[in-house]
């Protein structure tokens, strides 16, 4: 009677048709001493079934918390904050126009101005000079212009030496 | 998420994620590494894990994948076979080695199962789950999964008498 219904379910288990509780029914049948002779093939698969899932994951879960990743983060967010801060401060210490001179430093101002100023001058009377140069560089260019006549010239005189 | 809290998610369905890696895997190594792989991922998404509906599916999910990818990558070319389902032979009867030697046969033979088969053979033989379950993991629906069990199971079947047969004669 138990037999044949063994037999009965191990069909539908071959045909993916039993339910959880009807496998287990197999299993059970299976895992005692003796099981009857023709049967014998499914003991070792239900038994093996029934083995492997004893089987533990026993290493740790490294579970390591992210904290210090967070505050070096931030560690980085402050350094470049206070970077730019000290950048911001730094530029906008600079005096911006004459207007915010102390007199001494207005005097100093002037000074090195007229210093340019000097200085600028003697430039200028350089280039004025210069200007006589530039006048020769015209005249070589005449020059120039007067000796490419020449070979206009003599290009005709060989023209009519061969005819 | 605390990791008290966490771990009392994770806790019921480790073995299981570590059993189906060892079923994908086969080396005992390569199973545990993934199965910390695949806790540390969902630990990384903790938040998110409250708005899975069924961890324990997706983690499956996850370890699947997880397995396929990594006997596809280069990697798995080093993978170790390791039995670790040796038992000890202190009772030392004919009949119970015999029986551990087909045991060992069993899963030998599931080796040569296709992988898709391997894991339905794995999440309803071993670990009981229901087909709306595996179907929830395998994203399949469950006449093919029926269609597949059945013939996974008939495989097993057919191998397991050739080598019963063979051992008796």
């Amino acid at each position: 009677m138990v037999l044949d219904n063994i037999d009965k379910l191990l069909e539908k288990y071959d045909n993916g048709e039993t339910t959880l509780q009807e496998e287990q029914q197999l299993k059970n049948y299976f895992s005692k001493e003796t099981v009857a002779p023709h049967l014998e093939v499914y003991k070792p698969m239900f038994v093996y079934f029934l083995q492997t899932k004893k089987e533990r994951f026993t290493k740790t879960i490294p579970l390591q918390s992210k904290k210090t990743y967070t505050l070096y983060k931030w560690i980085s967010v402050a350094a470049i904050a206070i970077l730019m801060f000290a950048v911001y401060t730094q530029v906008g210490n600079q005096p911006v126009g004459l207007s915010d001179l102390s007199q001494d430093e207005f005097m100093a101002y002037n000074q090195t101005v007229e210093a340019f100023n000097l200085l600028a001058s003697k430039f200028n009377k350089g280039t004025e000079s210069m200007d006589a140069l530039t006048l020769m560089s015209a005249s070589i260019e005449k020059g120039t212009e007067n000796v490419s006549y020449l070979g206009e010239f003599s290009n005709t005189t060989n023209k009519i030496f061969k005819n | 998420m605390t990791q008290a809290e966490f771990l009392n998610i994770v806790m019921p369905f480790k073995d299981k994620v570590f059993r189906l890696a060892k079923r994908l895997l086969v080396s005992k190594e390569e199973a545990e590494d993934a199965t910390q792989e695949i806790l540390i991922k969902l630990w990384r998404n903790k938040q998110k894990i409250q708005d899975y509906k069924n961890v324990e599916a997706f983690s499956m999910t996850m370890t699947k994948n997880f397995c396929l990818d990594r006997l596809k990558s280069k990697q798995a070319q080093n993978l170790k076979i390791v039995h670790s389902n040796y038992q000890d032979h202190n009772v030392s009867l004919q009949k119970q080695i015999e029986l551990n030697d087909s045991v060992d046969w069993v899963s030998k033979i599931m080796e040569e199962l296709p992988e898709q088969q391997k894991i339905i053979i794995q999440l309803r033989d071993i670990e009981q789950y229901e087909y709306s379950e595996i179907s929830k993991v395998l994203d399949m629906n469950e006449t093919a999964i029926r269609v597949s069990l059945s013939r996974a199971r008939k495989t097993l079947r057919e191998k397991l008498t050739k080598t019963h047969n063979y051992g008796v004669r």
